[in-house]
């Protein structure tokens, strides 16, 4: 099995892949970002916390037009995980509006995304829940 | 006429559309000159200036070196698709601090033939993965986590209403687009004026679920410009200036406060409902009193939600409220009888002082075929992404 690396910092990966937010200590806002402070209280400490891996979606759209080289359609979500918001791709799923739909549950998943020198780039997505 | 009120003393927009023998400057001049005429003054008259040009980088010292230089400050402003209206507050704000009397406020940009605007592009990929950015991408993150174009933004702005409160549809938002453009073939400096049919728009090229193409802001040039006077200054001008002054009897502007989410898909509900909520307090006028309003439909979808944000109708009730006729020219609450961003046209800068033009045009009585007959009182609304929200709430002078 090659060498795999996350698309993002925080997405982790191995048995269970999941995704990690940045919470605030003191009023628990989440952000998946790297942080100065807390955007909602201004506090500076944070600790890791897993986000659910199930959801629903809370937002969609089907993009047909995209910059050069991202390929289309594909389906741009808010996943709505349990309380913690998400952005990603519906992946495993027709890009169609009968095949997605609002409050429509969803799982994350992943795949590779690429590969270099021996390496996997592994992305996420979130799949239906069939 | 209160001691502090301020007044939009001249105002003009260009026609929108394709200017290929103009520059940005050219533009600028005309929008200025055109507002100067309009409202009896000269550029020595003029003590400030606040400019706005977005995407084409140039500075109101440019505009002066065509049309006036007085050695004015020039206040040279940026805030996305608030651009325009942040200028027009600048002026504003110089004007209640007491440190002016006359104020110019100018918005221009050159966008005809611009193709997908902010996040339509995917950085180059390299050799190997190297974790980059505040998020440790290893490659480009635009249509891999989910979309940054605004067509698509907005569609989920759109779709996640329709989610929390029911009764959206394809359709629904087609229906808006429908009505906008038909409101545009009344306005001779629309971009576009072109009727469509609700087949022709849902059988128009999709760009991003829900959202095909005339359901989307068209890229063009344009500029406006706003002379604003004290009361003071008013009063010492002409009977005929006096009765075609418009009052701003709010002028506010926003930012997003930290919600749950804000920070995934961005959320244009919150800031633009406390700019509402700000605007109606300090004019002590309620969205029932409306004859008008010009609101930021980048998007068929973004109208939409912003009947509720703008509390012209009851929470959740937009699509009840769109559906009852209460937005078209003949209805309750005029929205976008100018034909509105998708038609009228968003030359970025320039969108939040020609929105107000729209308004005053109306005020003045002065809107020919499309005029609201006897408006009172109008409130003209913009927002950027990132997020700034501009409302002005503007009423007719009572002279
Ligand atoms: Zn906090």
């Amino acid at each position: 099995m090659p060498d795999q690396i996350p698309f993002v910092d925080y997405l982790v990966l191995g048995d269970q892949p999941h995704l990690v937010a940045n919470e605030c200590t003191t009023c628990g806002a989440r952000f998946f970002d790297r942080r100065n402070a807390c955007a909602s209280c201004f506090a500076t400490e944070f600790k890791k916390v897993d986000v659910p891996t199930e959801g629903e979606v809370r937002a969609f759209t089907i993009v047909s037009m995209a910059a050069p080289g991202i390929p289309v359609p594909f389906v741009s979500a808010t996943i709505d995980c349990q309380g913690t918001s998400v952005r990603a791709n519906i992946i495993n799923c027709d890009p169609t509006p009968e095949a997605v739909t609002l409050g429509m549950k969803v799982r994350l998943a992943t795949y590779v995304l690429g590969d270099k020198g021996g390496v996997d780039a592994i992305g996420f997505g979130f799949e239906p829940v069939s | 006429m209160a001691s502090d009120d301020v007044w939009i003393l001249g105002i003009k927009m260009t026609k929108f559309g394709k200017y290929p023998d103009k520059d940005i400057t050219d533009l600028a001049a005309d929008a200025t000159m055109a507002a100067l005429a309009d409202g009896g003054v000269t550029m020595k008259d003029v003590q400030l200036l606040a400019y706005g040009n977005l995407v084409g980088g140039t500075q109101g010292q440019s505009l002066q070196k065509q049309v006036g230089q007085t050695g004015i400050p020039v206040y040279n402003v940026a805030n996305a698709c608030a651009t325009g209206a942040t200028a027009l507050r600048v002026a504003y704000m110089a004007i209640k601090a007491g440190e002016i009397d006359t104020g110019l406020a100018v918005g221009v940009e050159k966008l005809a033939g611009a193709g997908l605007l902010a996040g339509g592009s995917r950085g180059a990929e390299k050799d190997e993965w190297t974790p980059e950015g505040r998020f440790g991408a290893v490659a480009p993150v635009d249509g891999r986590i989910g979309t940054e174009t605004m067509p698509g933004v907005f569609a989920q702005i759109g779709m996640e209403y329709g989610h929390k409160y029911g009764g959206t549809s394809f359709e629904l938002f087609a229906k808006i687009s429908e009505k906008n453009h038909a409101h545009s073939t009344l306005n001779p400096l629309a971009a576009y004026s072109k009727r469509f049919t609700l087949e022709q728009i849902m059988g128009d090229i999709m760009i991003s679920y829900p959202n095909t193409r005339p359901m989307c802001s068209a890229n063009c040039d344009g500029a406006a410009a706003a002379v604003l006077v004290s009361d003071a200054k008013l009063k010492t001008l002409s009977k005929e200036q006096q009765r075609r002054a418009v009052k701003i009897s709010a002028s506010i502007l926003t930012t997003d406060p930290w919600e749950e989410a804000c920070q995934v898909l961005p959320n244009v509900n919150t800031l633009t409902r406390n700019a509402a909520k700000q605007a109606y307090e300090k004019a002590g006028i309620g969205p029932e009193d409306l004859d008008l309003v010009e609101l930021h439909d980048c998007f068929a979808t973004a109208e939409l939600v912003h009947y509720d944000n703008l509390m012209l109708c009851e929470e959740g009730g937009a699509a009840d409220f769109f559906n009852s006729g209460a937005t078209w020219r003949d209805g309750k609450t005029p929205v976008n009888v100018s034909g509105g961003l998708e038609s009228k046209g968003h030359p970025i800068a320039a969108t939040g002082i020609a929105n107000v033009w729209e308004i005053a045009h109306h005020l003045r009585g002065e809107a020919g075929d499309r005029q609201i007959e006897g408006a009172k009182v109008g409130l003209a609304h913009v927002i950027g992404l990132g997020s700034a929200c501009g409302i002005h709430v503007l009423e007719k002078s009572g002279l």
